[in-house]
């Protein structure tokens, strides 16, 4: 039994026959595993972690055949029963810590709130724990940061707090959106390094959510890969890099600079993710795609399985291809 | 080839005011940055935020006076120009911004925000700028439909191919871009970047570009000049700096650049801390504290920029690191 398992999982907001921002979404998370979403804006990757949060308000109506949590059921689950679980268990880092944080108040009150709620840890011992928080996020001065406000850090100083609050309770799963979008590149490099550090030694899940497919190539393990509300493919490290099954993928993976050194022009999907009003009957990427067959602009392809994960194609590539 | 833009020792200064009854304080934003650009080629500033590469941009583009230093533009010197001048310079360095979007006039259509550039430069009939306009809506690849529509009416991508047919609508000298894909999805920031070096090639336009990736950057520049707080630390042929990079700064941004096939000869670096506070800069080397090959030296000295291996390095240990790699 797997620590998250979401089955065919549908967000749409607005009316019920609404174009679904997520589409029949299958995914999960083992204990310790690190799964990354990778897509482009639009995707549908936060939406369905907060789906699984419970963080999407009317009109967003959210249906799953399954949502389980570590035996919960994240649909059905309701009000004090609920935050039991969120915050506790299952916790999430989030793209702008200078949000994510409340301005009003300070570092160490705000960690020490996650304690007390959850834990029930109070007074002197709850601050000693903060400290302690503060500390295994390698804040330089940890002492004199509990009292300082969000105001008077720095972006990465800022999700680190944020990251010690997530971690406060112990939870099972965290869940990273962007967590490195909003920071200069050694701080990322630092603050990915503090991630994986966390959940290698508490043997976490980490679903990390992100668009930057070289971060992905470096931190995670499984990847399921994301193109309009729809999972195009799903597969493990490095394969999935060294042979993308999907066009999408491909296209993807091709489109960074890294891949085109010493070549003219960078290579480029044409034109943009579908809209509302210009879905395609077929598969989504077939306008885009440039093995589109008159039979992919007719019907939209499943999520098939294959030897190495699975893939959205009718004709997917690299499937015959030999990987070490 | 003829030079577009020259800066010397470009330097700018803000004075921040701690409260009443304490004195000024001094930010060196840009200290002391010296470059030439030379038409058709292409200059990518990079650095981490606070490093002054936006002040770098408004200097550039006459946006705010530097507090010293010269900067030529096509020739003219900037400063002492008469207004008449400095006219006919703003039409020759122009600019595009990071978040297309706010950019853009939301109550504008988009055929007259390109039009307006012609309109107030020159004394061209309605006609010829609408030709002109439609002339550039296709290079950047707009369909003529897109004349009488709203900038919020497109996506990212779209308006970021719209704040750059408006920049080079007067077929400028000087292109300041400042982070120009950084908002933009990968498949997006690839047909972005490629509409930029197509535009250079027809237009022979110099072109600044300010990342902080140096990822993006490899792909477009001719010359590399690495910032941190203010100061140039290393400064040279793209092509040189990404195979050999000497000052510890850039090997460490280059280093902690993700990359889907890291190169294992390579092992990471890794830098602990952060920029300092520009307000209390570091003495001597400004990277020191965050340097792993730092020594008594670098925290008295100021490394000034020396030309090693065929390069401008601002460190003491340049050629120990040279000879190592």
């Amino acid at each position: 039994m797997s620590l998250l398992d979401i089955r065919n999982l549908s967000v749409r907001f607005g009316a019920p026959d609404a174009i679904p921002v997520v589409d029949g979404l299958d995914l999960s998370v083992d204990k310790g595993e690190v799964l990354a979403i990778v897509g482009e804006s639009g995707s549908g990757k936060s939406v369905t972690m907060m789906a699984l949060m419970g963080l999407i308000d009317a009109p967003g109506i959210v249906r799953a055949d399954s949502l389980r949590f570590d035996g919960h059921d994240m649909l059905t689950l309701k009000g004090r029963q609920r935050r039991k679980v969120v915050g506790k268990d299952l916790a999430m880092v989030f793209q702008d810590p200078m949000t994510a944080l409340n301005p009003s108040y300070t570092v160490g009150f705000q960690i020490e709130e996650v304690l007390r709620q959850h834990l029930g840890i109070k007074g002197k011992a709850a601050r000693v724990r903060a400290l302690q928080l503060l500390e295994r996020v390698e804040i330089p001065g940890a002492a004199s940061r509990l009292d300082a406000y969000p105001h008077q850090l720095s972006g990465g100083m800022s999700q680190r707090v944020a990251i010690a609050m997530a971690i406060a309770a112990e939870p099972k799963l965290l869940i990273a959106d962007e967590p490195t979008t909003a920071l200069d590149v050694t701080i990322q490099a630092q603050i990915m390094d503090l991630l994986l550090d966390l959940q290698r030694s508490e043997g976490m899940g980490l679903v990390l959510i992100t668009h930057d497919l070289a971060v992905v190539a470096e931190t995670a393990q499984h990847v399921c890969v994301m193109y309009a509300g729809q999972a195009v493919e799903i597969g493990s490290v490095p394969t999935l890099f060294d042979a993308p099954t999907h066009p999408y993928t491909e296209a993807l993976l091709k489109a960074i600079p890294e891949h085109s050194l010493g070549a003219e022009r960078l290579a480029t999907l044409p034109g943009i993710v579908p809209g509302r009003y210009d879905r395609p009957v077929g598969c989504l990427l077939s306008p885009r795609c440039p093995y589109a067959q008159p039979h992919c602009r007719e019907q939209r392809p499943a999520l098939e399985p294959h030897v190495r994960g699975a893939v959205r194609c009718f004709y997917p590539l690299n499937l015959t291809a030999e990987v070490a | 080839m003829s030079i577009v833009l020259e800066a010397r020792e470009l330097t700018r200064h803000y004075e921040i005011s701690r409260g009443l009854f304490k004195p000024n304080a001094l930010v060196r934003a840009l200290n002391g940055v010296s470059f030439s650009l030379e038409a058709g080629k292409t200059l990518a500033v990079v650095g981490e935020s606070g490093c002054g590469k936006s002040t770098l941009a408004r200097a550039l583009t006459l946006i705010e006076e530097p507090s010293a230093g010269s900067l030529q533009i096509a020739g003219q010197e900037v400063a002492g120009a008469g207004k008449a001048e400095r006219r006919q310079l703003r039409r020759d360095v122009q600019m595009v911004f990071q978040n297309p979007y706010a950019s853009l006039n939301p109550r504008q259509k988009v055929g007259d925000q390109l039009a307006e550039p012609l309109l107030i430069n020159t004394g061209l009939s309605r006609a010829e700028r609408r030709d002109r306009v439609q002339t550039m809506m296709q290079q950047v690849g707009l369909r003529p439909e897109h004349y009488q529509r709203y900038p919020h009416m497109f996506s990212g991508g779209q308006r970021q191919r719209i704040a750059l047919a408006r920049a080079m609508m007067l077929q400028p000298k000087v292109l300041v871009a400042d982070e120009p894909t950084s908002a933009l999805d990968v498949s997006i920031q690839a047909q972005v970047l490629n509409l930029f070096m197509d535009l250079q090639e027809e237009y022979g336009t110099g072109y600044v570009f300010i990342s902080h990736n140096l990822a993006v950057v490899q792909h477009v520049a001719d010359d590399v000049l690495v910032m941190y707080l203010g100061r140039p630390a290393e400064m040279g042929p793209a092509a040189l700096i990404y195979e050999r990079p000497l000052h510890p700064y850039t090997r460490a941004l280059l280093s902690a650049t993700p990359a889907i096939h890291p190169d294992p000869a390579k092992p990471k670096i890794k830098i602990a801390g952060e920029l300092p506070n520009p307000l209390d800069p570091p003495p001597g080397c400004a990277f020191h504290r965050r340097c792993p090959h730092a020594t008594e030296r670098c925290r008295v000295d100021v490394p000034e920029l020396r030309l090693i291996d065929a390069r401008q390095v601002a460190c003491h240990h340049a050629e120990e690191i040279a000879n190592r790699s």
